[in-house]
């Protein structure tokens, strides 16, 4: 190896052992600070040596590193992580010091995994650009996971947390989320059980059900014939339709709502179910209808010929040769405007005043006011998550589908 | 030969036009009604001078009224019934009014009004027109015959009923272009045009950015790869009013966890009110860089959102480019930053580019998402979240309407760049 190539080795290992420290150990201090309720802040100079320590491990030979060495670099880090404190490990004598200790093992050892997955292509002697390159994308690849489950999960789990602590935990201290497990009984769902007692979510949620299934049958019920005229049939004027159909799928219903605003006030639909039932259906018909016929063209024409050919009419080829075909599209499409009429907000919120007709997302707005305390808005927001992201798992292929389909809308 | 493709003029080719037209017709009337006519209406009303009072058409008010009710002792004595009556509204006419009423048996009207009439029980009075605000009180002496005296019937039982056409604001001939004129002098709107730029621009640019990169991460084969992607679906499945207000609540300067522990672990000496500073001053490499950063908060929020939606449709791409050329590169000693330099980006190209159009336009229309977040404050106000402020914060209708024409304007010109550069197979 030359000297240029031992350099960049040095540089490699040793820097990605420093960053990768900084990355996990203030995962980890920020982690245990959710947990503990008290902030954790090891110091830079402690991550620093022991990010510079653990960068050696690339300076080892591939073939050499063993097991037994690497637990070793993990024990030595940790060790290390401990003499250079000059307090508890994580340098806040308030949290429980074992819990800290675990906590440097547990970095030093998850530290040490990362760098060598990362230096699976990088020892001395055999460094070119191809090997150089496959460990920093091996890094890029950890710190991706990582990244992204840090913040996808979080909000989640604060939205959770919080709904189960109460008001005078979360003015004492914001930042303990972990709520108090040993109260007795059901009193850690409090905010649930005043939810559905005081502020009517069970009927929110029957309102928000019926609406959303009332919204899959009506777009599927005229989307379904819609498309079908759009894939197969020959007509005047079918260029332009189609096309048409995506212009309009971008109105967005800002643009809509005044006017709808306007015609359903003097209509007297405005704060009634009936009026969402009307908008829902028609602002999701459209993407149902582009979503459905791309399907429907994948189906080849020869079966319906066939049934066609055996004297069935039309119709009864449609609805038992192309329709059973089409069930996983159906399901797709369903799903796909399920998920769009639960989580809409912007025309319930214009149009419903009325509290014995909210939908879910209309009746956790009416929460976000100074009267109502936090934890409650966050168990209004975990009850309108839980229902869509139970629905999403159980179905996720079908939904993955639509939301495939349809990711043209947002 | 298909049998679908039959010659055009034939009737086979007739009777399948009528079916479409049936199976269509319904589709096509709904959104009509619900989609193209209030688009319409949206420039329509956008030249009219129309509040959210004028919602409710004008009309007269009336209140009935009866003095000295009480002290009849026999037949023969009187009251005063007394009709108030006043135009509700400030600015329109109400014209051919008519007031009816029923009064009681056993009363006689012994001083009526010229415009009156009482025909057996029924009062009926034409009042003419109207102006804006008009008021005046209709007073009659009323006497008691032997009948009345039985079950001493109170006139005011019985409701008055008014009639009058009033002209509807909406539908007149009154046009202005004063809606227009308001919001281009409005002394924000090239702030809120450049706002709306920058969330649009950065947020569909970091949303596709961030999807590509986990699209890279969720190609790789691994076990667990299924539930990576659901978990990554999760910020774009969950209701949007549920992860806007854990955002608030995650971030708020008082009592969120994120101020809590970066104050604790000394990252910064005061909290930060995230959602609520419109400009603040970031010290990089000694220079002092003005950062707005309410408006990153919620392009932030923008981007964690809908990368879900970029990914899905990379990774879909991404699946379906045949793997041999990647293995040829291999052979070839190409290294993964070249690979995915000549060989991905070359294959996804068009696919990044449908999607930046399509999600440009989804982001130029996104409104909950802002108006959750900061209602607009701080920097933040957007053309969409305008169109709310001046409809129904400043009530006015118009020029709520004016803000919508322009976004739809503006939609216009990016779907015609949009069909313009759909590669022939991605369109319909």
């Amino acid at each position: 190896m030359t000297a240029r190539q031992w350099q960049t080795l040095l540089f490699t290992s040793l820097g990605l052992g420093v960053i990768w420290a900084f990355v996990i150990f203030a995962i980890l201090a920020a982690g245990f600070s959710l947990l503990e309720g008290t902030g954790l802040m090891p110091s830079s100079v402690q991550i620093t040596i022991c990010g510079l320590m653990a960068g050696m491990l690339g300076l080892i030979p591939i073939r050499r590193r063993t097991r037994g060495l690497i637990a070793g670099f993990a024990l030595g880090i940790s060790l290390l992580f401990h003499l250079l404190a000059t307090d508890t490990p994580f340098q806040n004598p308030e949290a429980n010091p074992l819990l800290q200790s675990l906590g440097a093992l547990l970095g030093s050892l998850l530290l040490v995994m990362v760098l060598v997955f990362s230096f699976r292509t990088l020892g001395p002697g055999v460094l070119n650009r191809r090997r150089w390159e496959l460990c920093i994308l091996s890094s890029l690849q950890v710190f991706g996971f990582v990244f992204f489950t840090v913040i996808v999960v979080l909000p989640f789990y604060v939205m959770l947390m919080t709904s189960l602590k109460s008001q005078q935990a979360l003015l004492m201290n914001p930042l303990d989320l972990t709520p108090n497990w040993r109260q007795d009984g059901w009193a850690i769902f409090r905010s649930y059980i005043e939810l559905f007692r005081d502020f009517n979510f069970g009927r929110y949620i029957g309102v928000s059900a019926i609406v959303s299934l009332a919204t899959v049958a009506l777009t599927l019920l005229f989307a379904i014939p819609g498309a079908y005229a759009v894939a197969r049939l020959r007509f005047e004027g079918r260029k332009v339709l189609s096309r048409s159909i995506l212009l309009i799928y971008l109105v967005p219903a800002i643009v809509l709502v005044i006017p709808l605003y306007v015609i359903f006030s003097q209509l007297g639909l405005r704060n009634s179910l009936m009026g969402l039932l009307i908008v829902y259906p028609a602002t999701t018909l459209p993407v149902a209808l582009y979503m459905l016929q791309g399907y429907f063209r994948g189906i080849p024409p020869e079966l319906e010929e066939a049934a066609l050919m055996d004297g069935c009419s039309r119709m009864v080829a449609i609805r038992q040769v192309t329709m059973p075909l089409s069930i996983p599209a159906l399901a797709s499409v369903g799903l796909y405007v399920f998920m769009i009429a639960w989580n809409e907000f912007l025309f319930a919120f214009m149009f419903l005043d009325d509290p014995s007709i909210f939908t879910l997302p209309r009746g956790v707005v009416s929460l976000n006011s100074s009267e109502v305390p936090r934890q409650h808005l966050m168990a209004g927001a975990v009850i309108s998550t839980v229902p869509i992201l139970i629905l999403f798992l159980w179905a996720e292929r079908f939904l993955v589908k639509g939301l495939t389909a349809g990711s043209v809308k947002g | 030969m298909s049998v679908l493709s039959k010659s055009k003029l034939g009737p086979l080719a007739r009777r399948e036009q009528r079916l479409a037209l049936g199976l269509l017709l319904p589709t096509v009337l709904i959104v009509f009604a619900i989609v193209l006519f209030p688009l319409l209406a949206t420039f329509w009303i956008s030249f009219k001078p129309v509040t959210l009072a004028d919602l409710r058409p004008p009309e007269i008010f009336v209140r009935e009224r009866t003095r000295g009710l009480k002290n009849i002792q026999a037949a023969g004595d009187s009251f005063r019934l007394e009709y108030r009556l006043r135009n509700s509204s400030q600015t329109e006419w109400v014209r051919q009014v008519v007031l009816e009423d029923t009064l009681p048996s056993g009363l006689e009207i012994t001083d009526l009004d010229s415009r009156c009439k009482l025909a057996g029980r029924e009062l009926r009075c034409e009042l003419g027109d109207w102006e804006p605000a008009q008021n005046e009180k209709l007073r009659f002496q009323a006497q008691v015959a032997e009948g009345w005296l039985i079950e001493r019937e109170d006139p005011g039982k019985t409701q008055p009923t008014i009639t009058g056409e009033s002209s509807n604001k909406l539908l007149s001939s009154n046009f202005t272009l004063e809606n227009f004129s308001d919001v281009f002098v409005m002394r924000e709107f090239e702030a809120i045009l450049l706002v709306t730029f920058a969330y649009t621009v950065l947020g569909t640019l970091g949303a596709i950015v961030v999807g590509l990169f986990a699209a890279q991460l969720l190609n790789l084969s691994f076990p667990g790869r299924m539930i990576f992607r659901g978990l990554f679906l999760f910020p774009y499945v969950a209701p949007v009013i549920a992860m806007a207000f854990t955002w608030l609540v995650l971030l708020d300067p008082n009592s969120g966890a994120l101020n809590a522990l970066l104050l604790q672990m000394g990252a910064i000496e005061t909290p930060i009110n995230f959602f609520g500073i419109r400009w603040t001053e970031v010290e990089l490499f000694g220079l002092n860089l003005p950062i707005p950063l309410a408006l990153l908060m919620v392009i932030a929020f923008e981007v964690w959102r809908y990368f879900p939606l970029s990914f899905l449709f990379i990774l879909a791409r991404m699946q379906s480019v045949p793997q041999d050329m990647f293995e040829a590169a291999e052979m070839d000693g190409a290294t993964p930053f070249q690979k995915f330099r000549e060989l991905w980006l070359p294959q996804l190209a068009g696919i990044l580019a449908v999607l930046f159009l399509l999600r440009f336009i989804w982001t130029f229309n996104k409104f909950d998402d802002i108006f959750l977040l900061t209602g607009g404050a701080a920097g933040t106000r957007t053309l969409t979240v305008s169109v709310y402020e001046q409809a129904f914060a400043i009530n006015n209708l118009g020029a709520g309407c004016a803000v919508a024409v322009v976004i739809s304007l503006l939609l216009g010109l990016f779907a015609l760049a949009y069909f313009r550069s759909l590669p022939a197979e991605e369109g319909l």
